[in-house]
């Protein structure tokens, strides 16, 4: 990234310089490839396609800015960036919240905290088609928890999320923070245990109380787990495919659509590439906004590039 | 705490100094065991559903333990559940499963261990940009990269095949592999290198001779990060795939999910137990080291 700024002393050397460690060059090959090639080479190539008009295959009409244009009129893209919203506000909130206080719970110096924490985080090893497929048999109006309640003599109980369009996400966060609050657990949970013991001493001496404390002491403390942790779940929720997929299908209707499955489902079933690369081109912009800032907090000015 | 030592001279009396449940450690366990059976509640549902028979649950709740045990749904879904045209069961997914998995984990591990160990020992001009170029991928949505990869597996004839997946898994999954490894050689004493490089041993002969002996740790984590993830994978393999060749996920899905027919809950249910079983064994058999493996994969990935 970064071009060297002595070139007459370099050039002299140049032949003598490519050929040294040319093992190791070879070698990582396949690593220069893959960044250069795929990484960099299929973004730029998406970026690049998502100003042309290509439908079934892509060529290279120049439509300038047609295609986002067309995405912001279409109703299924704004559904998906509104569920999206909704998804990504709960879920990182809920994801934070359920994760800190269970790492808290299991850092009380409990029996049995093994057990808990692999209960915890066995749904990370699952993957989302068989998390969805577990919840959209769980949230089954006609044999799942509707039914039980009901059975139970609560005749009119009513909680049918995955058929009721207005809180069809709410079904999907269901399942989603089943899968996901147990990673987030873990990175809390090895971040407390590397805060101080004295801390708590220091804390029970000025008579602060445990609450208090976690809020007033340690969550400060913790800020860069917190912001690790953050960024994995905004990397996940912008992911968000195989959960909708396998527990919705994107229904009922268009009322849990996301953008991923929106692109997809351009570029692979409606033969409109130029919607698909303009779609994933968005999603990319999004996830520049998150991750400069990010990179700015981690690495400052340590790391060039 | 001030009471107790000023008792402890008339002997063993009272209370256990170690209160083990008091108020506040009752509300905590209360918590815990409530949380538990959420997460635990999909599993058991899993289980009990697929040991019923279709007219119990029919009639019955989903949470009731089966009045009659069947293993029937079990082996449907295993032999004769369809996807289509196609009525060879989930076994079809599963052997597919099994010829992607193992292929990209010997690859991607194989090229994800040489590139950190460049990226360690052997630095060149550049290399640290290639690698912060690899990192920062791994941050891009895959959407943004899938249809250049159609079009580069198309170009060399691996679309839709086993190994045009392979080849995916292997590029995906060298960002975080190459950055476990690279972390890992990066710790190893640097004097050992070089003894190696006096004592005259090349590039090769550094790696399997001495670095990779002493990383077999970093290699089980690396193994069961890819097995839990390219098992888990969905998205690649309806995409890079056909049919034929399915990974155990999209078979599932699309058995599942298909319109056709009366809908099967036991079978469905066995057969997407069956398909999380394999990261269930890993997950429960590696206990710690899977922790260190996602925590590896956390940090940065």
């Amino acid at each position: 990234m970064t071009v060297p700024s002595d070139p007459p002393a370099t050039t002299a050397k140049r032949p003598n310089r490519l050929l040294k460690n040319w093992m190791a060059k070879l070698a990582s090959l396949p690593m220069i490839l893959t960044a250069l090639v795929v990484f960099a080479g299929g973004t730029a190539w998406t970026v690049t396609y998502s100003f042309t008009g290509s439908r079934m295959l892509p060529r290279t009409n120049w439509v300038g800015f047609d295609q986002y244009e067309r995405l912001w009129n279409t109703d299924r893209w704004i559904i998906s960036i509104k569920n999206l919203g909704i998804y990504g506000v709960c879920s990182m909130v809920l994801t934070l919240v359920i994760g800190f206080t269970l790492a808290a719970c299991l850092d009380r110096k409990i029996r049995f905290e093994s057990a808990f924490r692999s209960i915890f985080l066995y749904p990370f090893a699952l993957s989302f088609v068989v998390t969805g497929l577990v919840w959209q048999w769980i949230l089954n109006p006609d044999f799942g928890l509707q039914s039980i309640v009901r059975g139970w003599g609560w005749e009119s109980f009513t909680f049918n999320p995955l058929n009721d369009p207005n809180t069809v996400i709410y079904g999907l966060l269901i399942a989603g923070l089943w899968q996901g609050t147990g990673l987030i657990m873990c990175i809390m949970l090895a971040g407390l245990r590397g805060i101080d013991e004295d801390i708590w001493k220091a804390a029970r001496v000025d008579g602060i109380g445990t609450v208090k404390t976690y809020v007033m002491v340690i969550i400060p403390m913790m800020r860069p787990v917190f912001i690790t942790a953050l960024v994995l779940i905004a990397s996940s929720i912008i992911k968000l495919y195989d959960l909708v997929v396998a527990q919705t299908g994107g229904g009922p209707g268009l009322s849990s659509e996301v953008p991923a499955k929106y692109v997809i489902e351009y570029m692979f079933r409606a033969q409109n590439l130029g919607q698909g690369f303009a779609a994933s081109t968005m999603m990319l912009c999004s996830v520049v906004i998150i991750l400069i800032p990010w990179a700015y907090l981690e690495f400052g000015g340590k790391k060039r590039g | 705490m001030a009471d107790i030592s000023t008792n402890s001279a008339a002997g063993p009396r009272g209370p256990k100094p170690k209160k083990t449940f008091s108020r506040g450690n009752i509300f905590l366990y209360g918590t815990l065991i409530v949380v538990s059976m959420y997460y635990l509640l999909p599993l058991y549902v899993m289980i009990v559903t697929s040991l019923k028979g279709m007219p119990e649950i029919r009639m019955g709740n989903v949470f009731g333990p089966p009045m009659e045990i069947t293993f029937e749904p079990w082996v449907k879904a295993w032999s004769e559940a369809c996807t289509g045209i196609n009525c060879d069961g989930l076994s079809r997914g599963f052997g597919n499963s099994v010829r992607i998995l193992i292929p990209s984990i010997l690859l991607s591990i194989a090229i994800a261990s040489i590139n950190g160990y460049a990226l360690s020992n052997w630095k060149f001009k550049g290399s640290e940009t290639f690698f912060t170029i690899l990192i920062i991928g791994a941050f891009i949505p895959y959407q943004t990269m899938l249809y250049p990869i159609v079009i580069m597996l198309r170009e060399i004839g691996l679309m839709g095949s086993i190994w045009g997946l392979v080849l995916v898994h292997t590029v995906f999954g060298m960002p975080i592999l190459t950055l476990l490894f690279r972390n890992y050689f990066t710790s190893i004493p640097e004097e050992l290198f070089k003894a190696a490089r006096v004592d005259g041993a090349g590039f090769w002969q550094i790696y399997f001779q001495i670095m990779l002996p002493m990383a077999l740790p970093i290699f089980v984590v690396a193994i069961i990060l890819q097995v839990t993830g390219i098992w888990n994978d969905f998205l690649f393999g309806v995409i890079y795939t056909k049919p034929a060749t399915y990974p155990m996920t999209v078979q599932l899905n699309n058995i599942v999910n298909s319109v056709q027919g009366v809908k099967e809950y036991n079978v469905n249910m066995a057969a997407t137990l069956l398909t999380g079983l394999v990261p269930l064994i890993i997950y429960f058999a590696s206990g710690k080291l899977f922790v260190r493996g996602i925590a590896a994969g956390a940090v940065k990935g």
